[in-house]
């Protein structure tokens, strides 16, 4: 028996150490055939930067390039903040009254498959500028949230339905000591997509913005030093955005580990 | 049939009744007949089981019961606490699943009846703590669902139905997902505690051997619509233990009451 558990075990804990140092090895490999290529053949900085270039400028520009992270963080934060209050509570109204449901889900479905590039000039006309980029935000993140929250308070196993039922529970408590704690996981799923979205969100949001003509975001920056051809600073605006990116999935997934960490399948070891 | 009847109206006359039902009967919005029509008197304190086939509404009798679904017709009467002002507290469940939540401690589980119905939380934790302690599990108070076994689940369940201190405990096949040692700890558990605190159980099953073991009366009921085939009155020496199993009292009963389920499953030969 403990000879199997060490021979299970072993080979995991391997597992986990590749699967950290490979995508590394990967990276790593990956920037310095990147830098060698473009030392080697000498191409100019304006057709294809090297690495070390985009660091330096990532430093030398970082007065612009961290107000404008400042600026696309926040209008994702918002963006996000709204599609989580907004999706939550209508997926509880859509819980409370079929009809209600029935009378607004077919909308959702349609905000949800018009691409929102298509939307964002038309916003940018009716909103001030950064109202509009906050809603661009808000349409792309809220759908996930309202169609998993809806799924997770769809969920609630029928027997402890019914013994809230038998017990003589209000709404309010059937609400929250059964319906929000077992669709919670759904939630979190929900909010982990919508994360990513609120920020792609944002960016197509600023990059129709730009073009009119406004805006100091990440997006924009790229947009602009695309016109100027500094593309050392497009590349470093864009790895701004991707470890943005990377940072609030982490963020939210590792709220939902600790929040789901001691019941839920999903944040438990395989084995136990 | 009118043998049942009349033998039910006596006992009315001579005890208190927990639970009478008249002429109930539950279709489903397909039309189907699920029950009925059923008539059942259940005397305070008496410990009667349900037995019947797969499907024969036995645990739909008891829902209505619990005023968890609604009958068709008929009438249905329980016998409520006085002064009991929340509805339901009259009344333990235990499912045939544990249903407990995942999200939080087994104390918390068992004192969620308390919680729902308004007691403090100071007064809940220690009525919760002494309910687990009678079903055995005082030690696990702080686990969480996932950690116990399949038992110790079903323990807490159990300690769930009793922590409102109910006069009716409703059990619909409660042990059936267990394994056979573990059920029979239960079964001997359950038989002490009714023993002690003097409950109405009325215990659904689909095992002649875990209604025979356990009932004061089993009720054997017909395929669907679920009438009362026979209703065997199980005589035997207080209290019963592992002797009355194995003893030749027993398996004349479970014989006995094997005999009067037999015509319900011979039109599912084919099942």
């Amino acid at each position: 028996m403990n000879a199997q558990a060490a021979v299970t075990a072993k080979p995991s804990s391997v597992q986990r150490a590749m699967r950290f140092v490979l995508p590394v090895i990967v990276f790593a490999a990956g920037i310095a055939a990147w830098e060698l290529v473009v030392r080697i053949k000498e191409i100019p900085p304006y057709v294809l930067p090297a690495p070390s270039v985009i660091v330096l400028t990532l430093i030398k520009d970082w007065a612009v390039l961290s107000q404008s992270l400042a600026t696309t963080l926040l209008t994702t934060l918002e963006g996000f903040a709204a599609a989580s209050i907004g999706g939550i509570a209508l997926a509880l109204l859509f819980n409370q009254s079929k009809w209600v449901e029935y009378s607004l889900f077919p909308y959702a479905v349609v905000l949800q498959v018009t691409p929102v590039i298509a939307i964002a000039p038309l916003l940018l006309i009716y909103l001030e500028q950064q109202t509009a980029v906050v809603v661009c935000a808000f349409i792309v993140a809220f759908f996930p949230v309202l169609s998993n929250t809806t799924l997770g308070l769809n969920s609630v196993d029928r027997n402890l339905s019914g013994l809230f039922q038998l017990y003589g529970a209000s709404p309010p408590q059937t609400l929250r000591f059964l319906k929000l704690p077992a669709a919670l996981p759904y939630i979190l799923g929900g909010l982990r997509i919508a994360g990513g979205l609120s920020l792609i969100g944002a960016v197509v949001a600023e990059i129709a913005a730009g073009t009119a003509g406004a805006g100091s975001g990440l997006a924009y920056r790229i947009a602009e030093s695309g016109y100027r051809l500094n593309i050392p600073r497009m590349f470093a605006a864009l790895l701004l955005l991707s470890l943005a990116g990377i940072v609030i999935y982490g963020v939210l997934a590792l709220v939902s580990h600790l929040v789901l960490r001691r019941w839920h399948e999903s944040a438990l070891g395989k084995e136990s | 049939m009118s043998a049942v009847k009349t033998s039910s109206a006596v006992e009315a006359s001579l005890t208190a009744l927990a639970v009478s039902l008249r002429g109930v009967t539950k279709a489903y919005d397909n039309g189907v007949m699920a029950l009925g029509p059923l008539d059942l008197a259940v005397r305070k304190g008496e410990f009667i089981s349900l037995l019947g086939p797969s499907g024969c509404g036995k645990s739909t009798a008891l829902r209505i019961i619990a005023e968890l679904s609604a009958p068709s017709s008929g009438i249905v009467r329980v016998a409520r606490h006085e002064g009991e002002a929340q509805p339901g507290h009259g009344i333990g469940f235990v499912f045939q699943e544990p249903t407990l939540m995942p999200w939080t401690s087994v104390r918390e589980n068992v004192r969620l009846p308390l919680k729902l119905g308004g007691v403090p939380k100071a007064e809940g934790r220690a009525r919760a703590d002494a309910a687990l302690a009678s079903v055995g599990l005082a030690d696990f108070a702080e686990a969480y669902p996932r950690e116990l076994s399949g038992g110790m689940k079903m323990r807490v369940s159990l300690a769930r139905a009793l922590v409102t201190d109910p006069d009716i405990l409703l059990m619909d096949e409660p042990f059936a997902a267990l394994d056979e040692i573990t059920r029979f700890r239960l079964n001997n558990d359950l038989l002490a505690l009714w023993r002690s605190l003097g409950k109405t159980v009325i215990f659904v099953t689909h095992s002649v051997f875990e209604s025979v073991y356990l009932s004061q009366r089993v009720v054997v009921m017909t395929a669907r619509p679920g009438r009362i085939q026979a209703d065997i009155r199980i005589e035997t020496v207080e209290p019963r233990g592992e002797e009355f199993r194995t003893s030749a009292a027993y398996s004349d009963y479970c014989r006995k009451v094997s005999a009067a389920l037999a015509p319900s499953y011979s039109g599912q030969s084919t099942l």
